[in-house]
């Protein structure tokens, strides 16, 4: 399925120059309206002086962040081209927000990892680069910023490029793990004056690369071959018109108890193509991966329990085929009790099966995670409490290796780690899928996100 | 691959396919939701997304309106209209019974909008209700500190923001746990733009409030914005009632909501309008973003939609 509709993150150290070309990118395709810019103008003006445009100042939209220059969560920008609608994550640069940048970044289908042509590949660009990785973002697009301050060198631009290869083939087994080719590209920019953001670069013409915006008009997003992947379903809701209370909720509400969308439910039934209205029973959720088609023999897990689909039902339609990322509500041939949080999926490739998991996890809480703690973990429509056995082992950023662990995670650590579920969950691995290979994890006190999750591994 | 051969999913499709999960993980982990409904374009799309979610049953959650008293008639004519429509229940929350009661005290003045009010008359609904998820029509592309904004948007137990402390939102799972008292404002028109939901409504072929199309009205003009005349309004030195051929880019309260001049009198005029245009709809017609750099963040933080 060709996807219209781009999702990107933009990454690298504090003053790579995110911001600017997020900025630069609005600007050149005449997305900056006219009272934004005005804005940007007047800012600019107050913050240095006449006649300077601070492109930043367009994402970064909270007081803190226009008082003190810097990102510190992310900001979503939306621009379109005659190709594509693009989304933009603008993730912070500094440490301490890394957990807003994995934030960011979990929905991204390109990261751009902006390196500044003077400095080389810094510590934090690493730090990005392998999160990028290891959320599975299937491309990388490293921009090496700033050309004009290093004269616009070929040579500079190489060096860069070669230093940042150096340490590319971890980025790389990481892709080949989710079989596809990891791609990395590199191109020569000025954010500043919109070399090769839009427009090729005059100044460079030793690139012959596309400029960033062609290159992300072009590039295929995950949900490409939605046959080639296993389909997975997860219930979110089951829908009951005949129920007072669908599952999942608690106690009925009293305004279900009163006549309300009785008729209209019936009327719009017919009109619809629902059958059965009065005792219809749906099961709704949104395909997180693969194909569905009626009559295709499917299991219901974790039970096991097998049956057909006897329909595929939206609000406009009987569909014969439904595709990731569509939602949508199956009828089954059968009587089965399905609830929130199992997986409908063809029988022949089901998802592994499990309490036990082996996980990275991106710890994003101030308080540290510790051996033993019980927390909530939440996977694709599935709450189960979990417990953290052991940590395996830290990456460290500096060298990308993965060391002897310590007693605790602590804010933004990034580990290995063993844990169980009270409840079996039915998952892939994060690198086959994301969708069903990914959760988080809360803090049941707090009720904060302290972790976000990628299964590696089955640990039974 | 040539791109025949593939299956096309719109970037509206794939909007609405994501919204849709979002409107149905409130109605699974939250106990009581509630959908708030102004009849402004934004949440007309929030109706039909949780048609699309929830039919052939009815909505798990009632539809709530702020009423500020100073509404356009023809959006509460719509507004009654469409949720009859539904057969869905409504409940309105009204900003007059919060100044009878004593809870806020009106602005006086020329200027005087209830505006502010607003807040704490959503908030006391709330409380009253006992809700603990509101879903609301707010876009990130409309203003700086919205494109800051999570889609669940966790509110504390004073019903109030803290933008430099939102919790991580990672992939699609959205943690919806929260303590009494508290709850979570959820956005599922998140990554729409004001063209997308235009667009939208004209796929959907989704009916809205007449003052979204060109029509003439008595009005004046304020600080740059033509503003609707109606009977009390107080004019200030050199203002003049004069006739207009206007049209709404949003629908908020008539004191603070300015017109555009416009012809675009179709859904397909107002499309092309909506993609031709160089000013956001904030920009062009509220007065209340108007106030400081940080006026939404501030609002927002105070506990405003």
């Amino acid at each position: 399925m060709t996807l219209d509709l781009l999702r990107f993150t933009t990454a690298g150290s504090v003053d790579d120059g995110k911001s600017t070309l997020i900025g630069r990118l609005l600007f050149d395709s005449k997305q900056i309206f006219e009272d934004q810019l005005a804005h940007v103008v007047q800012a600019s003006a107050r913050r240095g002086g006449e006649g300077t445009l601070d492109l930043a100042l367009l994402t970064d939209g909270l007081r803190a962040e226009r008082e003190q220059g810097i990102t510190i969560d992310v900001a979503y920008r939306y621009f379109a081209t005659a190709r594509r609608r693009f989304i933009i994550a603008d993730c912070p640069g500094h440490r301490q927000y890394t957990r807003n940048m994995v934030t960011g970044a979990s929905t991204a289908d390109v990261a751009v990892v902006l390196l500044d042509a003077r400095k080389g590949v810094l510590e934090q660009s690493k730090r990005h680069a392998f999160i990028s990785a290891l959320l599975s973002i299937p491309k990388l697009v490293v921009a090496v910023n700033k050309m004009d301050l290093v004269e616009h060198s070929q040579a500079r631009f190489e060096e860069v490029a070669a230093e940042f290869e150096a340490f590319a083939p971890i980025l790389r087994r990481g892709g080949r793990r989710a079989g596809h080719q990891y791609e990395i590209k590199y191109m020569p920019i000025s954010a500043l004056n919109g070399d090769n953001v839009v427009e090729r670069s005059a100044a460079m013409p030793w690139y012959d690369g596309p400029p960033l915006l062609e290159l992300l008009e072009e590039v295929e997003v995950a949900y490409d071959h939605p046959h080639e992947k296993p389909a997975r379903f997860p219930v979110q809701w089951v829908v009951r018109p005949g129920a007072r209370a669908a599952a999942g909720a608690g106690s009925a509400p009293p305004w279900t108890q009163v006549d309300a969308g009785g008729d209209a439910g019936a009327g719009a039934a017919a009109e619809h193509g629902w059958t059965g209205a009065g005792d219809y029973r749906g099961y709704a959720g949104q395909l997180a991966s693969g194909a569905l088609r009626v009559g295709d023999e499917v299991a219901v897990l974790p039970s096991g329990a097998r049956t057909r689909i006897a329909g595929i039902d939206t609000y406009d339609g009987q569909l014969e085929e439904a595709m990731a990322p569509m939602s949508l509500t199956l009828r089954l041939e059968d009587e089965l009790d399905v609830s929130r949080g199992e997986l409908i999926c063809h029988p022949h490739e089901p998802p592994a099966l499990g309490r036990e998991l082996l996980a990275d996890v991106c710890w994003m809480a101030e308080q540290p995670l510790r051996p033993g703690s019980r927390y909530v973990l939440k996977h694709t429509a599935r709450t189960a409490t979990a417990i953290v056995d052991r940590i395996e082992d830290v990456v460290d950023v500096h060298t990308l290796e993965r060391i002897v662990p310590p007693e605790q995670l602590e804010l933004n650590d990034i580990a290995r780690v063993r844990l169980r579920t009270r409840a079996p969950l039915a998952f892939d691995t994060y690198t086959a899928n994301r969708r069903t290979g990914s959760f988080i994890l809360i803090d049941e006190s707090s009720n904060g996100t302290v972790g976000a999750g990628m299964i590696a591994a089955s640990a039974a | 691959m040539s791109v025949a051969t593939r299956p096309q999913l719109s970037h509206l499709r794939a909007l609405e396919s994501e919204a849709i999960h979002v409107m149905r993980e409130v109605a699974a982990e939250f106990e009581r939701p509630v959908l708030l409904f102004s009849g402004g374009k934004d949440s007309i799309v929030l109706l039909r997304l949780a048609e699309k979610a929830f039919r052939p049953a009815p909505f798990p959650f009632p539809l709530m309106h702020v009423d500020t008293g100073h509404n356009f008639p023809e959006v509460i004519e719509y507004r009654d209209r469409r949720v009859a429509e539904l057969g869905e229940r409504l409940i309105v929350a009204s900003v007059q019974e919060s100044i009878d009661k004593g809870r806020v005290v009106e602005e006086k003045g020329p200027r005087a909008s209830r505006n502010q009010l607003q807040t704490v008359t959503l908030l006391d609904a709330i409380n009253e209700h006992g809700f603990d998820a509101a879903f609301g029509g707010a876009r990130r592309d409309e203003e700086r500190a919205r494109a800051k904004e999570r889609v669940f948007s966790f509110r504390d137990d004073f019903g109030q923001w803290d933008p430099k402390n939102q919790r991580p939102e990672l992939w699609n799972l959205y943690n919806g746990r929260i303590k009494k008292g508290e709850h979570v404002r959820v956005f599922p028109l998140s990554n729409w733009t004001e063209l997308d939901v235009w667009e939208y409504i004209d796929q959907e072929h989704l009916e809205v409030p007449s003052i979204y199309f060109a029509h003439e009205r008595q009005v004046f003009s304020r600080d740059g914005m033509l503003y609707a005349w109606r009977e009390g309004t107080e004019l200030i030195d050199g203002e003049e009632i004069f006739m207009a051929t206007v049209r709404y880019r949003t629908v908020g309260d008539m004191s603070c909501t300015g017109g555009v001049r416009s012809t675009a009198a179709t859904l397909e005029e107002v499309v092309l309008e909506i993609a031709a245009t160089r000013i956001t709809e904030r920009g062009e017609t509220r007065a209340d973003d108007r106030v400081s750099e940080a006026a939404m963040e501030d609002r927002k933080k105070a506990g405003y939609f």
